[in-house]
């Protein structure tokens, strides 16, 4: 029963880190909708997060070189793009992992990862990646990246 | 070249110049924080047209993406004149970028309910990313308008020499109209109004007058370009045409 490895290419897939912010894996990220099994092979739906982000190759890249890795070598990556992805489809427990790694989670306010201060104020809203705005926290007086959320 | 593909190409077209334009600040920025979020939002206008023009290559079945972006000439690209102005200086740049942005956001509001599947999933995708590429225009916009009198003196010259570009924003031609009938395309006329509304708000509040309309360029539609085009894809198109299937 190939189709029983589904739930397996679900935990190869979350072991698949994010290019830019490997504290997080793809799957957390949001960006696999679906995995089916058609005609004797997996259909992996992924979905970009911004359209001209370069990780978005890279970490196809990536989820290539695990699958094979695995011995998963009849898959096939598909780039779907309705819906459009969201960070409202990161759960609670990604955004906690997101500000102990030092990045302000995409929520509707930011919220300096340092000393969880909310008195901020915004630098610029394009950071050092697509998906993040940089902020600064007027009590500690530290820089952060806040994610956007979109 | 089937209706469809050339409808596309249009849309891929105009976000590839405007993003290759933008592309040129990159190490050239005024600040730090302004380089990085103008090659951002270059890179987001990459984006979108490798979208679109991913479809057309599926369309046409021949060619692949790179190739239609790499391996035309100068007549062969239908971008609206206005993307392929040179940047000037960073007022030029913030005013052209307003104006488009503006128009990108109605543009991509209307492709959204396209009936063609593929078009309105990426207007969406889109949609999202132009609404913080014109809060970035708009904000410079009224701190450059509203800024100091020479500031403010720039920017309105900025602005009146770059106006009549924006007539190709509203323009309909035959492929428009049968692209509009099969419920495709966008009506450009329809937009105008509320075109204008973003426009004169911002631009009362910067205190910059709107230019009257005058003589409009066009012909983008059929392939014909302004000076600016050809150097522009010398430099993009270079490193294709001079090394074919290179890769890195």
């Amino acid at each position: 029963m190939q189709s029983g490895k589904i739930e397996e290419i679900w935990t190869l897939l979350d072991s698949v880190p994010d290019p830019e912010i490997p504290v997080i894996s793809v799957v957390e990220l949001g960006v696999i909708r679906d995995v089916k099994f058609v005609d004797n092979e997996y259909i992996i739906s992924v979905t970009p997060t911004y359209s001209g982000c370069p990780a978005v190759k890279t970490f196809q890249d990536d989820i290539k070189i695990q699958l094979k890795k695995n011995n998963i070598p009849n898959f096939k990556i598909d780039i779907v793009y309705k819906p459009a992805w969201t960070t409202e489809w990161m759960s609670k427990a990604t955004k906690d992992k997101l500000m102990r790694y030092g990045i302000s989670p995409p929520e509707k306010f930011a919220q300096c990862p340092q000393c969880r201060s909310k008195s901020i104020e915004l630098i610029s809203e394009f950071g050092a990646t697509a998906c993040k705005s940089l902020y600064k926290c007027s009590d500690c007086l530290e820089p952060f990246e806040h994610f956007k959320c979109i | 070249m089937e209706d469809l593909e050339k409808y596309i190409l249009r849309i891929a077209d105009t976000s590839l110049i405007l993003g290759q334009r933008l592309s040129e600040w990159c190490s050239n920025g005024p600040t730090l924080e302004e380089d990085i979020a103008l090659s951002n939002i270059s890179l987001d206008l990459f984006g979108q047209a490798n979208g679109l023009l991913e479809y057309v290559s599926k369309l046409n079945g021949v060619k692949s993406a790179d190739e239609i972006a790499f391996k035309r000439n100068e007549r062969q690209f239908y971008n609206l004149q206005i993307c392929e102005q040179e940047n000037g200086h960073f007022g030029d740049t913030i005013i052209r970028q307003f104006l488009c942005d503006s128009y990108f956001k109605l543009f991509y509001l209307s492709l959204a309910d396209s009936k063609d599947e593929t078009l309105s999933a990426l207007a969406h995708k889109s949609l999202k990313e132009v609404e913080y590429h014109l809060r970035h225009s708009s904000n410079w916009v009224l701190r450059l308008g509203d800024g100091t009198k020479e500031s403010n003196d720039k920017i309105q010259q900025s602005l009146n020499q770059i106006w009549k570009y924006t007539g190709e924003f509203f323009e309909m031609d035959e492929l428009d109209n049968k692209m509009l009938e099969k419920n495709i395309g966008v009506d450009n006329n329809n937009l105008k109004s509320k075109w204008d509304i973003i426009i004169n708000k911002t631009l009362n509040q910067a205190k910059l007058s709107r230019p009257e309309d005058g003589y409009m360029m066009s012909g983008s539609k059929k392939g014909l370009h302004t000076e600016f085009l050809g150097k522009l894809l010398a430099q993009m198109q270079y490193l294709p045409r001079a090394y074919p299937n290179a890769k890195w």
